[in-house]
């Protein structure tokens, strides 16, 4: 029981570690501002959203305490980091930070161009 | 087990430190708050391993203030960039 439970713990707290690994290569090598929003919100979430599991499970199977507040706090992360995400690329666009010169076409340039227009008026 | 989590946890503070770089050197503000937000999450991780480190379920409360903290803080400054200001005065526009 306990190997299982161990087996368990490794393998979830592993894949959390390898994503905020990821996560950390994606940001300091991404060319863009866009680009390395993403790399953040998406795997960052994954990452602690796996190690917060592996905590819970050895919390549960070795120690036969089941917590709610780790379970809160998976859920709770895993609404609002998108979210925040989402912010923060577009108070960087809006704010006008360029993009790199590998992006092809952008279709939000004039929806917010007509906004700024109209914001004005 | 012990030493697993060791490890976990040093490889987990090597890449705050590599985000650490990306705030010094960030070419935009966004780029600076991205990597600030990541390293918030990395701190929730972090705890999460030093609550099985010092076999303590007291260090498990702080997860979720963290949690909340850490998105307040990313709102408000986001809120801050994009219009300038955090709590608008005149609600009629």
């Amino acid at each position: 029981m306990t190997a299982i439970a161990n087996t368990l713990v490794v393998i979830t707290i592993s894949v959390g570690v390898l994503f905020s690994v990821v996560t950390m290569i994606g940001i300091l090598r991404l060319p863009d501002v866009y680009t390395r929003a993403h790399a953040a919100s998406k795997s960052t979430t994954f990452g602690v959203l796996s190690i917060l599991l592996g905590v819970f499970l050895h919390y549960w199977l070795n120690e036969g305490f089941f917590s709610v507040q780790l379970l809160l706090g998976i859920v709770f992360l895993f609404i609002t980091s998108p979210i925040g995400g989402h912010l923060m690329g577009r108070a960087a666009y809006i704010s006008g930070v360029e993009k790199s010169e590998l992006t092809i076409g952008d279709e939000l340039e004039e929806v917010v161009a007509e906004a700024k227009r109209r914001a004005e008026r | 087990m012990m030493t697993f989590i060791w490890v976990s946890l040093i490889l987990i503070l090597l890449s705050m430190l590599g985000l650490m770089y990306r705030v010094y050197k960030g070419p935009s503000i966004p780029d600076r708050l991205i990597a600030l937000d990541a390293i918030g999450i990395l701190i929730i991780s972090a705890t999460a391993l030093l609550a099985i480190i010092f076999d303590t379920k007291f260090f498990i409360e702080v997860i979720l203030l963290i949690a909340i903290m850490a998105f307040i803080g990313t709102v408000s400054f986001s809120k801050f960039i994009e219009k300038g200001e955090i709590i608008e005065r005149d609600r009629n526009r």
